[in-house]
């Protein structure tokens, strides 16, 4: 059995595996199949300062190898998250990173210290949900915006602090530069691919939101491409994800460089996914006498 | 067995019905058999897609340990799904959903069901026995399903077709206007919920419905099939049909 152990700014998680935010709401779904503690923590449900009613359906529809989804952010409030849900996580045995979305900066500042006070081990900032004009794109797509988000968060608690970011954009490296810069101690990517789909019937697009966010298999190659281009370019760690739904899939995102991973989609196809990859890939590093899953992290070997 | 659960599922029996693109399976897998609900359903993987497929249970037999799934080729994944065969397995989780609520059995129930939302009636209907008088709607006398498997319950069955090409033409509704029964659960196209419900709002009736909504997770965790209701204030809000549902009390759902 090799260490599965990752330690991503501080934060020690047992496995690499982290479920991706808006998969997995607040676990409790989940927890009817299988132990919370097999993961290595979760990513919760996207939450805003007040309680958002979410978009109008259909919400998701599948596309060649992945989905789309444009949910809206339906959450009940970070209030409602610290007071109901925390608590139970908490008992789960496995680490809690609270996902936040703001429609404006200072709701993300409030959230952040309000989350300050809360037992919570991590933040993760979402300025890269593309369903909802509320939901932090706008900030997630400048570096202006990621600087402005990140420092004023990183002045609203000392909890560790991870900014995930939306591939919609130019080059995504100057985002997770520019989150690096203003105190970030982490970067998570990618968000979902801003997609659309149009039913020839109707001549109505889809999903009611008329586009989505795309995930799934069919988004791999880019988020493995991206994750390749930051971890390159930033000091902090990097969380992978983006279509990963087997343990080689890990491997390659770790190897892009890559310090832990979000799994989201794949849970939707198999919910047991992450304990099929937990297992596949102590196999894959006993079978390559690698004694602990840090070593993969960055080891591409670029042509 | 957990609330819910995945199971690799043998197919016991593969039919295709006589009225077009429907195919009728029974799976074997005596736990969910025994933990399932009528009303509630079965979500499906179909190897290679991103996504599992909904598929209301339509009969629970417990002695056999199977159940019964009757489902419509709609798209990709159900043609897909339709191209199994008897002695192979299935992908499922189940049982999903919070399924009909059943009254005492010796209270006389309606049931409403309109095309596809045919099936998730049977086993509910199997349960009030000749009390149950069950009214099904179709396009036409070819897109008939699951008649005799209702009679076989005891119940009173009527049918209309659109076209009038078999039994009442006209609206299902029309089949139950005169009925006075204790409670009556419907699953259809959404008109035909609508005039049920209005029907039940009338005459004081207690109506249970039964929603579909394209879904992803399908256990209440990715909020992918929002569906509109209201609270008991009136105030709307979005719930979701595979954890709050698929079966609404009637006075809940905004169409």
């Amino acid at each position: 059995m090799a260490d599965l152990r990752v330690n991503v700014a501080g934060i020690e998680f047992a496995n690499p595996l982290i479920a991706a935010s808006g998969t997995f709401g607040f676990g409790r779904e989940y927890a009817e199949l299988y132990p919370l503690s097999e993961l290595g923590g979760i990513s919760t449900k996207g939450t805003t300062l007040k309680e958002r009613p979410g978009n109008p359906p259909p919400r998701v529809t599948e596309t060649p190898s992945g989905m789309l989804n444009a949910v809206g952010l339906q959450n009940p409030g970070v209030d409602h998250f610290i007071a109901h849900d925390l608590p139970w996580l908490r008992q789960q045995g496995t680490k809690i990173i609270a996902n936040l979305a703001g429609s404006g900066a200072e709701e993300y500042f409030e959230m952040a210290a309000k989350l300050d006070e809360t037992d919570i081990d991590m933040i993760e900032l979402n300025i890269s949900c593309p369903n909802v004009k509320a939901g932090g794109v706008q900030f997630g797509t400048t570096v202006a915006g990621v600087t402005e988000i990140t420092k004023g968060v990183r002045a609203n608690t000392k909890k560790p602090l991870m900014v995930k970011l939306s591939p919609n954009v130019t080059d995504i490296s100057e985002m997770a530069l520019a989150a690096e810069a203003a105190g970030a101690d982490a970067v998570s990517l990618i968000n979902t691919l801003t997609g659309m789909r149009i039913d020839i019937n109707t001549g109505r697009p889809i999903i009611h939101n008329n586009t989505g966010g795309l995930s799934g298999p069919a988004v791999l190659p880019v988020a493995i491409r991206m994750v390749w281009q930051v971890a390159s370019k930033v000091k902090i760690p990097v969380v992978g994800l983006g279509g990963i739904s087997t343990w080689q899939d890990v491997v390659e995102m770790m190897l892009a460089g890559a310090t832990a991973v979000q799994i989201g989609t794949a849970l939707f196809t198999d919910p047991y996914a992450p304990l099929k990859i937990t297992k596949g890939l102590n196999e894959f590093l006993d079978s390559k006498g690698i004694k602990s899953v840090t070593e993969l992290t960055g080891g591409i070997k670029p042509w | 067995m957990k609330k819910y659960d995945v199971k690799n599922c043998k197919i016991v029996r593969a039919d295709e019905l006589v009225a077009d693109n429907i195919y009728d399976f029974e799976i074997f897998y005596p736990e969910f058999a025994q933990a399932a609900k009528p009303g509630q359903f079965a979500h499906i993987y179909i190897p290679g897609r991103t996504l599992r497929r909904p598929i209301s249970i339509c009969d629970i037999n417990k002695e056999k340990g199977t159940l019964r799934l009757v489902f419509q080729i709609r798209g990709a994944g159900t043609a897909q799904l339709a191209e199994f065969t008897e002695n192979q397995f299935l992908d499922v989780l189940a049982p999903l959903g919070n399924g009909f609520k059943l009254e005492d059995a010796n209270k006389k129930a309606v049931f409403v069901g309109g095309g596809i939302g045919v099936p998730p009636l049977l086993s509910a209907a199997k349960f009030y026995g000749k009390n149950a008088t069950v009214a099904l709607g179709f396009r036409n006398k070819d897109a008939v399903i699951l008649e005799d498997d209702f009679k076989a319950c005891g119940a009173d069955v009527r049918i209309a077709t659109d076209d009038g090409s078999y039994g009442h033409h006209g609206l299902v509704i029309d089949l139950i206007k005169d009925e006075k029964p204790d409670i009556i659960y419907a699953c259809g196209p959404t008109p035909m919920l609508k005039a049920v419900a209005a029907f039940a709002e009338e005459n004081g009736i207690e109506c249970q419905i039964s929603l579909e909504e394209r879904m992803a997770c399908g256990i209440g965790a990715c909020l992918g099939c929002a569906v509109k209701l209201r609270d008991d204030e009136g105030n709307e809000y979005n719930g979701h049909v595979c954890k709050d549902g698929p079966v609404f009390d009637h006075r809940k759902v905004v169409y």
